[in-house]
This record gives structure tokens, sequence and C-alpha cells, in this order.
């Protein structure tokens, strides 16, 4: 037989190697598509045909339940590595002179008296996202909300590079820096806990986690729990709610004595 | 005949020497997340660590020793000098190049997102351009494998070509078609985010393209022992082999099912349909069936040796086997681990029994006892029956070989099996740190303790290969003789077309690969609404 008759019925090999290929295919298709489908008594399909368009994995357009309505507004902000990278100087003179309006609480320097958050020289992509939750009601507070509920998405831009432009300052409550707790370098793997070191600085940082070093304890300690209640929401996919609900208390606090204790320039060094 | 003794010493002190570095790093891994290891309090740097581990061990090191394999095989096998010398020194290059390119950034830690990728993570644009030169450079190779056997058969119209060279372009075209899945992952999706041209990735449909690939590349690295096996132990040991038209056949089977099976990778994805995983799974089922006849086959070519030196009785010959011949160790250290390995590896493939070791370190044991087990110690054994022949120079040290044999295969023991075991337990796999002090891990302490044993057993075993590899290249010069492969007891004087061509088989590969992954793919890249932002590593 030469090489041409290679592809053709009368080759007893092309006969099999292509007839046992092809049943196996099809034993296997019939199976996997229309026998196990229904052999799954718990699930409900309109037709044979529903059954193999489930098993390919085709999306579902109408879904068949009602999706109960969502309770309170997630976040819907997409933030990327390169969100707000290249502020121009015009930008951030914006934002220095709406910043007025946030000195109150935030400090005329961007290090606040008052608990609230530190916001010198923090990540533009970080203001930027709470600013846009707090304005959609995604995250809520009865001082910042009214705040934040009438900027427009350039205010917001212009906020955020300013406050990003700022020096990390140090801040108002030094206490002696604490050494590392196992919750900050190792997390609890056990427990599915990632090091809070591994997003928020220190080890890596993720974009839209802010940096923590020097912000007020009582600050947070009271979004780890709000976090861990679900009073707080507006994380994506959960990844703070996942975490706070895992960590003890005593983790709480040894996470926001460790980060409270920490000058801000030590950011800088793993920038 | 070898001529290019150069070309080939060149892949294989390459591949050895980036596996000695990357056995070095798997032993300190093992270590410093075990007991016995003091934390270091930065995972950043153990999945640094890893990323080179595996980026080495899985693309560079299999890839150097299958093509320095096969440019040997094509000179011996078809007796021809090998064509297109140019060519596989530019492929040489490539991956030399293409490894310091990939190896950079991740010792910069600037992407340490291990070698399977992990989408939506994105590390250094050029860690992966690293990965794609090593591939391109591997392509010249399957190319020069294609036009060698085309130059020999128009010399020789007709005539069956020698298993060991058909074998070889079989592992040569397989690597082709494997590597497509990695390749268009990484040019679609993960090059044009990780060079700033985009922002969101498509997650889902990345590891689909790259469960085609990840499958199949264990075939490709198996081909280099599954070859000796066939051709080579048979010749050491003294015996033929048993039958060359079933050595054909589990090359052709390993062709044609290796392919289309890799969703079994993705069991636990949502984005795949229930049904393809079914398909995936049986067809994975029928893979072991080349393993099931290549297992037949040695043991009854194995068997004939024996008796050709006198052994008796239903078992008996088994003591008349050549136990000193490194050759003979290897193969049985290599089929033990290959058994334990497979056994394991179909609760892998089975949909349900998944679920209970899906990504625990069950998994890491078990492709560790395959490949770091039943293929490297096959790769050892084809260095050691190859050097003389490459050097001019003769091994000397047949007693330390053995040991070194014997240590791989009870540090891979030793490492693997407790490393199933607390799969078993649920301890789970890519975790840079465990507490053994909570009480719901610390009963598996010693479990962990024993496996990093294990793992500087295997370090001691490795350097041991390179410093006999090393001795032998300072030898006295002595005549090897021609290499030769090992003869079947009916040698094939006509071959089937099918059976000496890959055509068919190749056509099968494509077609199935439509089949079990065109409506996957497509399904996935058509739908909008699937990407997500990237997540880019050590970036602000």
């Amino acid at each position: 037989m030469s090489r041409r008759d290679l592809f053709t019925i009368s080759n007893s090999h092309f006969r099999i190697g292509v007839g046992i290929t092809a049943a196996i295919l099809i034993v296997t298709a019939v199976a996997g598509f229309i026998v196990l489908p229904f052999a799954q008594p718990w699930v409900q399909f309109a037709g044979v045909w529903d059954a193999i368009c489930s098993a390919a994995g085709v999306p579902q357009r109408t879904a068949n339940v009602t999706v109960p309505e969502q309770a309170k507004r997630l976040s819907e902000v997409v933030l990327t590595s390169n969100t707000l990278s290249r502020p121009s100087q015009e930008a951030i003179g914006r934002g220095a002179t709406l910043a007025q309006r946030c000195a109150i609480c935030h400090g005329p320097t961007g290090v606040s008296r008052a608990d609230s958050p530190n916001l010198a020289g923090q990540y533009a992509a970080v203001i930027y996202k709470q600013l846009h939750d707090f304005r959609s009601g995604a995250r809520t507070n009865a001082v910042m909300s009214p705040f934040a509920v009438n900027l427009t998405d350039q205010e917001i831009a212009d906020l955020s590079n300013y406050y990003a432009y700022l020096p990390r300052l140090p801040a108002y409550h030094p206490t002696p820096q604490l050494p590392k707790p196992n919750i900050v370098i190792y997390g609890a793997p056990m427990r599915g806990i990632a090091p809070c070191g591994s997003c928020h600085g220190s080890l890596d940082n993720k974009t839209g986690s802010p940096w923590l070093e020097g912000q007020s304890e009582a600050y947070m300690k009271a979004q780890l729990q709000a976090f861990a209640t679900s009073e707080r929401r507006n994380d994506i996919s959960q990844q703070m709610r996942n975490i706070a609900r895992a960590m003890t208390p005593q983790e709480i606090e040894a996470a926001a004595a460790y980060y409270a204790s920490q000058p801000p320039d030590v950011v800088k060094a793993v920038d | 005949m070898l001529v290019n003794r150069k070309l080939i010493l060149a892949h294989f002190w390459l591949a050895f020497a980036v596996f000695g570095i990357a056995l070095t790093l798997g032993a300190w891994q093992m270590f410093i997340r075990s007991p016995i290891g003091t934390w270091l309090s930065n995972p950043e740097l153990y999945y640094r660590s890893l990323t080179a581990h595996g980026t080495v061990m899985g693309y560079v090191f299999p890839t150097l020793v299958a093509m320095g394999f096969g440019y040997a095989i094509s000179e011996t096998a078809l007796q021809q000098r090998l064509v297109g010398v140019r060519w596989a020194w530019t492929g040489f290059w490539l991956i030399v190049i293409g490894s310091i390119m990939a190896v950079i950034p991740i010792a910069l830690g600037r992407a340490s997102v291990l070698y399977t990728f992990y989408p939506p993570l994105i590390g250094n644009v050029f860690y992966y351009l690293g990965v794609v030169l090593v591939v391109v450079g591997s392509w010249i190779w399957v190319a020069l494998m294609s036009v060698n056997l085309r130059v020999w058969r128009k010399a020789n119209p007709g005539a069956p070509v020698p298993l060991a060279m058909f074998a070889n372009v079989a592992g040569s075209y397989l690597w082709a078609w494997t590597a497509v899945g990695a390749a268009l992952e990484l040019l679609l999706q993960i090059i044009p985010v990780a060079a700033g041209l985009k922002n969101t990735i498509d997650a889902g449909l990345a590891r689909i393209f790259f469960s085609w690939t990840l499958h199949a590349i264990v075939y490709f690295w198996l081909m280099p022992t599954y070859i000796a096996y066939y051709t080579i132990v048979p010749r050491a040991i003294g015996g033929r082999v048993y039958s060359d038209s079933m050595a054909r056949i589990s090359f052709i089977l390993f062709l044609v099912v290796a392919m289309p099976i890799g969703m079994h990778h993705t069991f636990a994805d949502p984005q795949v349909g229930a049904g393809f995983k079914f398909i995936h799974s049986a067809f994975t089922a029928l893979v072991a069936l080349p393993t099931l006849l290549t297992v037949f086959t040695i043991c009854a070519s194995v068997e004939i040796a024996a008796r050709l030196r006198g052994g008796r009785g239903m078992f008996g010959w088994i003591r008349a086997l050549p136990w000193d011949n490194p050759m003979m160790l290897a193969l049985a250290f290599s089929f033990v681990m290959l058994g334990f390995g497979g056994a394991g590896g179909l609760i892998n493939m089975s949909y349900q029994l998944d679920a209970s070791i899906h990504n625990t370190q069950w998994i890491t044991g078990h492709f560790h006892l395959i490949f770091g087990g039943a293929i490297v110690i096959m790769y050892f054994a084809i260095a050691y029956d190859l050097w003389p022949h490459l050097t001019g120079r003769e091994l000397m040290d047949i007693r330390l070989i053995r040991t070194q044999l014997w240590l791989w295969f009870i540090g891979m023991i030793v490492t693997t099996f407790p490393w199933h075991w607390v799969g078993i337990l649920g301890m789970p796999r890519r975790m840079a740190y465990f507490d053994f002090a909570d009480p719901a891990i610390a009963p598996q302490a010693l479990s962990v303790t024993f496996s990093a044993i294990g793992g500087f057993v295997l370090l001691a075993s490795g350097i041991m290969f390179i410093v006999i590899l090393a001795r032998g290249m300072r030898a006295p010069l002595a005549d090897a003789g021609p290499y030769r492969f090992a003869l079947a007891v009916h040698e094939p004087k006509t071959v089937p077309v099918a059976l000496n061509t890959h055509a068919l088989w190749v056509a099968l590969m494509i077609g199935l690969t439509l089949t079990n992954y065109g409506y996957p793919i497509l399904n996935l890249a058509l739908s909008s609404g699937t990407s997500v932002p990237a997540v880019y590593v050590g970036a602000q």
C-alpha cells in the first residue's frame, strides 16, 4: 500500500483507527451530554436539547429561578494597576482645592487627628475606589457619605491624585514599633487567611489595597469588625469579609495595633 | 554514527546544569515549609523559588533532554548526519537566551506567578517572552526531526523507519501540537496584558488553553523515557524487544489520546461544562492503555533477556536478570514509581474521586512521583548509556551510578509517599507556610518532615549524577563502538504504512482536539463579560 492510500476506507488501519476513535467519542458524548445529566434526579431539564446545552456549559440566558434582589449595593468600581497612574499637575492642583473640605477630619496635611484614615501618600487607586463606593452607596458612613454623594468623576480622580501626591508624614499617635504578629506575616493558612502583608504592603501590595502603616488603631479595628459582621461590604468578591470573619478578636487587635505602630516611611521602602 | 557530539553534549549539559539548580531550590522549598525549617517570614521568596523550580523543571530541563536525545537518535538510528546543524544550534541558543530572559524577572520577584502562570496574576512581560523563546527553540527541533526523517525516507523508500526514530518523531509532533495551547494563552491573553496593552484577562479561557498543554506536556516529558524502555533497555540487558508493532502502537496511541484530555485539570472550574469534563475524563482513562501495553511488552522483553541468561520457572527468571546493570536498576525503579504514580493518576482523572484530593499536596506528590521519579530516573539512564559514545571515554564509576539510582529511588519514595498522605488529610498545595503548632495540622508534621528529608536525599543523588557525568568527561579515552538500539524478536521487514508514518495519527490528534476543545474555547472566547481585572505581581 502506498502512502497515498493511507486516508482511504480500503486501508484497514484507517478504518479501525478512525472508527474506534469516533465510536469512543460518540459513546462518551452520549453518556456525558444525555445520560448523566438525566441521571441527576435533582436537576430538571425541559428536554434533551436543554440537557445537552447544560452539559456543554452554554451560559443560561434566562435563569429559571428568580434572583433575590440585592438588599444593598455592591461596589462597581473597576481598578487596574494603571488607574490614575500618571496624574497631571493641574489634576493635583484641582484636588488640593477640593481637599480643603476634607481637612476637618483628614487633617490639612492629610494626616488625621480624629481616628479618620491618614490620606497623605495613600495610593490613588485606593482613594478613588472608596470615594466612588461612598458616592454609589456601596460603602456608607454618616459623616463621609454626604461629602461624597455630590462629587463628580473628575473631582474624585483629582482628589485621589492630590492625596497620592502628598508626602507620607509621621502619624499623630506614635507608639513604640511592635514586632510583626503572625497574622501579618504568616496569615493563617488552615483558615484560608492570607498574610495581611501580602496585599497591604510589607510583603507585597495588590491594586486597590491601602498601605496601613501609621493608620489609626481604632479605625482599623472598627473596619475589620465591620467586615466581619458584613456591615461594610464594598470589598470585591468578599475578599476582606472572608478574611475578617475567619480572624479571631485577638488577631484583629494584634493586626490593628501592629500597623498603627509602624511609621509610614516604611511604606516608601517597599514601594 | 554520532557526528554532532558537541551539539548533543551541549543540550545535555545545559539540561543537567539547570536541573541541578532547580533541584537545589526544590529541596530548599521542602525544607523551609517543613517543621524543621525556620520560616523566613516572606512568602514572596518562596513563590519566587517555586516559579524558578517549576519553569526550569517543566519547560527547560525535559525539553533539552528530549532535544539532545532526539538529535542522538536521528544520527544513530537513521545512520545519517544530522541535517540542519546550524538550525539546531539556533534552537539551542534560543533556549539559552529564553531561559536567561525568564529567570531574571523571576529572581527580581517580578514574575512570581508559578510555571502554570495562574492568570489573572500577571508578571513581567520578559518572563513570558523568555518562555516563548524556549518553546520556539524547541519547535526548531520538531521541524528538524521531521526533515531528517524525510531525508532518510527519500534515501530508503518504503523501508521501515527505525522504532527509535519513529517514536522520537511522534514525540516531537505531540510537543508541537500540545505547545500550541500555552502559546495561544501567552500570545492572545497574557502577553498583551503583561505588555500593558490590556488591563483585563479572561482567566477562565486562559486556563482552558493551558490545560491543552498541561497534560500532554507530561507525555512529551515521558517520550524519551518510553523510547529508552523500548530501544535501550532490552539491548543493555542482553535481550530483545518482544514486539516492534506493539511499540509502534503504543507511541501512536500516545499521539492520539494524550492531547484531548487536559480538562481533567479543570474539574473544579465552573467555566467548563460537565459534559466536556466527562469526555475528557473518559479519554484520560484511555491513556492508561499505551502505558499498560508498554509495561506488558517491556516485561516480556526483560523476560526474554532473563531466559537467554538461563532463567527458569514461572518467576524464577527474575533472579537471572542482570541486577548489577544500572539500566536494569533504573528500569525496575522507574516501573515501580510508574505503577504507584499511575494508580494515583487514576484517582486524579476520576471526576468524583478528584474532588477529595483536588488542590491538595496529593497532586504535587503525584506529579513528582511520575515525572521526577519514573521519567527522570530514565533520563539518568539515557545519559549514562549515551555518555561513553558522546565523550569517547568510559564511565568508570558503575558502583557510584548504582548508588545514585538507588538514592534517587529511595529519595523519591520518601518524598512523595508522605506528600500523598498529607494530601489525603487535606493539606493544601501551593502554600508557603504551615503553622505546625496548630492542632489541626500538628499530626502531619512528622510526614512533612520525612518528605523534606527525602528532598535532601534527592539533592544528594542529583549532585552525584552531575559528578559522575563530569568525571566521565575526564576519564581515559576508550572506544565505545557504534551506538546500537535494541533489536526486536522479529525484526520488521515491512511495516504497514499506517505504522510507518504519522499523518493519520496526527490528523486524529488534531480532530480530537477540535471535538474536545473546540466548543469550550469558542464559548468562552465569544461570550462577553468573562474577563476580570489583571492582578500584577510586584505592582502597586
